[in-house]
């Protein structure tokens, strides 16, 4: 049994998912949808258990041995990352039972929690492959049920965010198999681990290479919406029911920035950016997406959207990690990744209940807040201080370890630059954090409740995880350092 | 491996991929029309099968079934992959379509400029 | 009871008041009978510690590791320990004062006061015990986000306004200066922890010395050296006893007080002094308490001038510390304490005129005295503390910053502690003369503040509040032994 873990763990919500079709019942569905993803967690924490005490797991599909089969291959990076994406899947599932309720229409609900299960599917198995191809096609699985969640939001405008999603999400993966198939070309195998060996021996100013590179960067950029290929995130995350915002935020660029990791330095090592000056492109575009994004998150008036622009900035703290190229800098990259995949599920979860209570998350709605669902609201402020990366939060360990990559490289320069992009995060944060305490608000008879039970504890628990890793960090510390050394040292 | 270095040496069939993936990259970013969209991501999509076939192919090689007197195959491999690729293509175009089905019953238009007119944010 | 349970209870005892607070919101005799009760255990808390400081121990507790090899970890030196005794002392007579203001001024929201409040001393208390710059990092932005909901706590759009530039300039420097320099420091020096002498002689080369040092002394935003000093006299718009123990105590006192810690225990004074870095700051230094000075003499809104006169005398803190002379460093830790003692009770007192009188402008105040006689005697004990004139404790914090000056032939320092103690004098004597030799102007048959002319002095609590820290004021001149000692010790420690 044990053995099959790493399968399991993809397959049980695949097979879930046509079950929810056969019943056609929104309770059911949902509790089809709990049982999988606590399943899945369980899954996922013995499989990490695994991956510490007896080393990397290799599990071969049909017993097809790697490189010619399909390799299902875990270590420390990815048995984190699985167990980050399947927390959070429980955590919105426990959560959604309200939220989605209120948020998707009634008679499809069930095909919602399909194209959950199925999400939930894909994710795992990027994550969890050791083949590159077969990522390809998880990644194809969890971004069509994507699209299809988003688009089950209330609003016309889902539609349109989800088509251009769609777009936008399969040019990127399209580039990712042109990428890839250049490898092949010159490789002739698809397994990641087998790729790394291969390439170790070729000159890395091939230009077949190098196209190779520049494919699957960009279209991993579209992925993990780079600044600037972000476009198609904003429309996604403002209109998506809520608890999808939750979700993707947290994982669905996580995953896209771990396959990048993968491909960086697993597959391609750190030689390659010498040959190709890759790492400082990376670098000015992840600062631009720190400025840009943060200042029109500034200027928004819908809070989906202004956490949504904040994500993009955040994801430019993480691929800015990445660029430094040292341990230091991939490590804070995947602390922030953790670290982010936290607080950002916080104040999408927060911004559900206010969806819930309210029925809009705009600010002019939003005022008094504070003193209507003071649990709620107390929760974004956790999560608002985290992105700013007060001490105390997660946040600031995400920070003060880019700074210290920043030194470590040489960059003091650059050091300055993510405090003062960090100073913007103060902007936005509080524009909300002040009208939602002390402005009146604009209907005074409107009854407004306390978010309910169910809605309150999966938040609290992000919110409270939040502030837990920004204090004892041994684990998400430990785990970035070690997964950087990995990756930037060069093992497979 | 034998393959890599009987592979075809005509960069014909790259040409096509090339250009194929340009015209639909093109038609995607120019075109407002979401179907015509949708039409040209699937063009950009077939170069890359067209990419893929083009690689598996070995001079001289005939269909991968073994078989009297055939020595020399082409890399099924390639093919295979595409097979799947090509599902994940009409998977994601019938979403596509059914997508713009619903954009059209919401905004009673599928011209992306006439949506834009009625939502400023889009 | 163990002195690391001590150290730890510093912090806990007030977060877990801050809990109870919050949860007997709801009967506020009982809620302000919880925070007395807080603020009393909390003191003899510290008082427990204190013997053992005296004998020379220096109790540490290394709570946790944060980042590999830093941790958030504490250790009580004299300086903190002076510190700590003088916020965790004055806030029992900061929360009988805030019972009589909040009550008799009506004021909304007070469970949230207190609570933030609490946190705020919590915070406090933790920085003063911070055994390196990481610890105390943390505890600064914490001290700097609880006490915002408490400049802002009236909630209108001035307060807002207000609250809006105290967060953005005090986040803006320690983000984008102190943690920069911190991070540099560690970077540089690969430890963070303070050490006697300093971590970073010989680490940094030349003029990047002075530049981290400017990073640092700028970081720290609440030491209101100019020009980040605005944000003090916007955060006059709080409620008077978060201006009275926050922003004349707590708050501006974790600014200089960390200000002298990175001088002493992480640039270190001989590092200093043979580098020359810090000759700058005392320009800086010396300029802000002129200019300050100058400013205060111009402004009618009382707690606008007491304000500017806080942001002065911090900079005579920051002045002994750049003297670099152990004695002026004595000085410096005295001033602490001694401007603690005046400014709460000058504070006070404009809270009281407020709460009694409904007055703001210093031109109202005339003929005040003979009304409220308690309230302005203990004015003018706080007025003559800060001039530095015996028998208050201001003259002997001066004392030793002018030997200090004095034994390193600083003249620029000298020369501007004279000429600001003629500025004090211009600025607070009048307020006294007016209070006591002035007749109260006849008022208009069209005034209609005129019910507030019939009053007397201010409620119970707030005179019994006043009256504690003026006595304070002059008994800390005839009995500096506790705080002499401790100041010794912590130059014992330099030497």
């Amino acid at each position: 049994m044990t053995a099959h873990l790493p399968i399991l763990q993809v397959l049980i919500p695949l097979m879930a998912a046509p079950l929810c079709v056969v019943f056609r019942h929104r309770d059911i569905a949902w509790i089809i949808v709990l049982l999988v993803s606590l399943i899945s967690f369980v899954i996922s924490t013995m499989i990490l258990d695994q991956v510490l005490t007896q080393g990397v797991i290799s599990y071969f599909m049909g017993d097809w041995p790697a490189p010619w089969g399909i390799e299902f291959r875990i270590d420390a990076v990815n048995a984190y990352i699985l167990l980050i994406v399947s927390a959070i899947g429980a955590v919105v599932a426990f959560y959604g039972r309200h939220s989605v309720t209120r948020e998707v229409p009634r008679d499809l609900i069930y095909l919602f929690y399909t194209a959950f299960l199925l999400c939930l599917t894909g994710l795992l198995g990027m994550t969890a492959t050791g083949d590159a191809f077969n990522l390809f096609v998880f990644l194809e699985i969890s971004s069509l049920s994507t699209y299809a969640m988003i688009s089950l939001g209330k609003d016309r405008r889902a539609l349109t965010a989800s088509y251009q999603y769609l777009i936008m999400g399969t040019l990127g993966a399209t580039f990712y198999v042109i990428g890839l198939g250049l490898l092949y070309m010159m490789t002739g195998t698809l397994n990641i681990v087998d790729l790394h060996a291969k390439l170790l021996d070729m000159d890395g100013s091939i230009r077949t290479l190098q196209a190779a590179l520049a494919f699957l960067t960009v279209g991993l950029s579209l992925k993990l919406a780079l600044f600037p290929l972000h476009l198609w995130l904003p429309n996604a995350y403002t209109y998506a029911p809520s608890s999808v915002t939750a979700f993707l935020a947290a994982t669905a660029t996580k995953v896209a920035v771990y396959v990048m990791l993968r491909v960086f330095f697993t597959i391609f090592g750190v030689d390659i950016f010498e040959e190709t000056g890759l790492a400082p492109v990376l670098m000015t575009l992840a600062i631009a997406g720190m400025f840009v994004a943060s200042t029109v998150a500034i200027f928004q008036n819908d809070m989906k959207r202004l956490l949504a622009y904040s994500s993009v900035a955040q994801i430019g703290y993480i691929m800015l990690g990445i660029s430094f190229l040292n341990v230091t800098g991939v490590s804070a990259g995947i602390v922030h990744l953790l670290n982010h995949a936290v607080m950002k599920c916080a104040a999408f979860l927060a911004m559900g209940c206010f969806m819930y209570r309210v029925g809009s998350v705009q600010i002019e709605d939003l005022h008094g807040i504070g003193k209507k669902m003071p649990w709620t609201m107390a929760a974004f402020v956790v999560a608002g201080l985290s992105l700013i990366g007060v001490p105390l939060t997660v946040g600031f360990i995400s920070k003060w370890y880019l700074i210290q990559a920043a030194m470590e490289a040489d960059m003091m320069p650059i050091a300055l630059l993510i405090l003062l992009s960090s100073l913007l995060a103060v902007v936005y944060v509080w524009r909300f954090i002040e009208v939602a305490y002390f402005k009146e608000p604009a209907n005074p008879s409107l009854k407004i409740k306390e978010a309910p039970l169910s809605m309150l504890i999966p938040l609290w628990v992000m919110a409270g995880a939040s502030i837990y890793f920004g204090v004892d960090t041994d684990m998400t510390l430990g785990v970035a350092q070690l997964a950087a050394e990995m990756l930037v040292g060069g093992a497979p | 491996m034998q393959y890599n270095e009987i592979i075809n040496p005509g960069l014909y069939n790259y040409w096509i991929v090339i250009f194929l993936m340009m015209i639909g990259f093109y038609i995607v970013i120019a075109r407002g029309n979401l179907v015509k969209k949708l039409v040209g991501l699937n063009i950009f999509q077939t170069s890359v099968f067209v990419l893929y076939i083009s690689m598996g192919k070995v001079v001289g090689g005939t269909a991968p079934i073994f078989g009297e007197g055939f020595e020399v195959f082409s890399n099924p491999l390639p093919h295979v992959l595409i097979l799947t690729a090509i599902v994940v293509g009409v998977a994601t175009t019938a979403l596509g379509l059914s997508l713009v089905v619903r954009i059209r019953e919401a905004y009673g238009t599928i011209e992306e400029e006439d949506i834009h007119a009625q939502e400023e944010d889009f | 009871m163990s002195m690391e349970l001590s150290i730890i209870l510093a912090m806990a005892i007030p977060a877990v008041g801050a809990v109870l607070i919050a949860l007997s919101g709801r009967i506020p005799n009982l809620r302000e009978t919880i925070t007395l009760l807080t603020a009393i255990a909390l003191f003899l808390n510290v008082l427990n510690l204190l013997g053992p400081v005296l004998d020379g121990e220096r109790p540490e507790v290394h709570l946790l590791d944060m980042f590999p090899g830093l941790a958030i970890a504490f250790k009580v030196e004299p300086l903190g320990m002076m510190f700590s005794l003088i916020a965790s002392g004055l806030w029992i007579l900061n929360s009988i004062y805030s019972i009589g203001y909040m009550r008799g001024n009506k004021e909304k929201h007070q469970t949230r006061f207190y609570i933030c409040f609490a946190i705020a001393i919590s915070a406090t208390l933790g920085l003063a015990y911070s055994a390196n710059l990481l610890t105390l990092f943390i505890f600064y932005e914490v001290l700097t986000f609880s006490t915002y909901p408490l400049v802002s706590h009236k909630g209108n759009e001035t307060a807002l306004k207000g609250a809006r530039t105290y967060l953005g300039i005090l986040v803006t420097t320690s983000v984008a200066f102190l943690f920069f320099a911190i991070a540099w420091t560690y970077s540089a020096t690969g430890t963070l922890d303070f050490v006697d002498g300093g971590i970073l002689g010989g680490k940094v080369e030349g003029p990047l010395m002075g530049l981290l040092l400017m990073l640092f002394i700028y970081g720290i935003g609440k030491a209101a050296v100019m020009p980040v000093h605005r944000w003090l006299p916007a955060a006059m718009v709080a409620p008077t006893p978060v201006s009275a123990l926050l922003h004349a105590v707590a708050v501006v006192k974790s600014g200089v007080f960390s200000v002298v810690k990175v001088i002493v225990y992480t640039f270190g004074i001989d590092n200093l002094v043979t580098s020359g870095s810090a000759d700058w700051l005392v320009y800086i230094s010396g300029f802000t308490i002129i200019a300050a000075s100058m400013v205060a003499l111009r402004q009618d809104n009382l707690k606008r001038r007491l304000a500017y006169s806080t942001i002065s005398q911090l900079s005579y803190v920051v002045l002994a510390a750049a003297i670099l002379t152990p004695i002026s460093a004595v000085g410096a830790a005295l001033h602490i304490a001694a401007h603690a003692f005046g400014k709460i009770t000058l504070f006070f007192a404009a809270g009281s005129i407020y709460t009694a009188a409904h007055k703001t402008e210093v031109s109202q105040l005339n003929g005040i005295g003979w009304k409220m006689p308690i309230t302005m005697t203990a004015f003018a004990i706080g007025a003559l503390s800060m001039i530095g004139l015996p028998p208050t404790a201001g003259f002997v914090s001066k004392w030793y910053i002018i030997q200090g000056a004095m034994s390193s032939e600083n003249f620029v320092a000298l020369s501007v502690v004279i000429l600001s103690t003629l500025l004090n004098a211009g600025y607070f004597l009048p307020i006294i003369y007016a209070a006591f030799f002035r007749q109260a102007e006849p008022k208009g048959p069209d005034d209609h503040g005129g019910h507030h002319d019939h009053h007397g002095e201010a409620p119970l609590p707030i005179v019994i509040a006043i009256t504690s820290t003026a006595t304070l004021t002059i008994l800390m001149f005839f009995f500096p032994d506790v705080a002499l000692e401790l100041a010794q010790q912590m130059i014992g420690g330099i030497q």
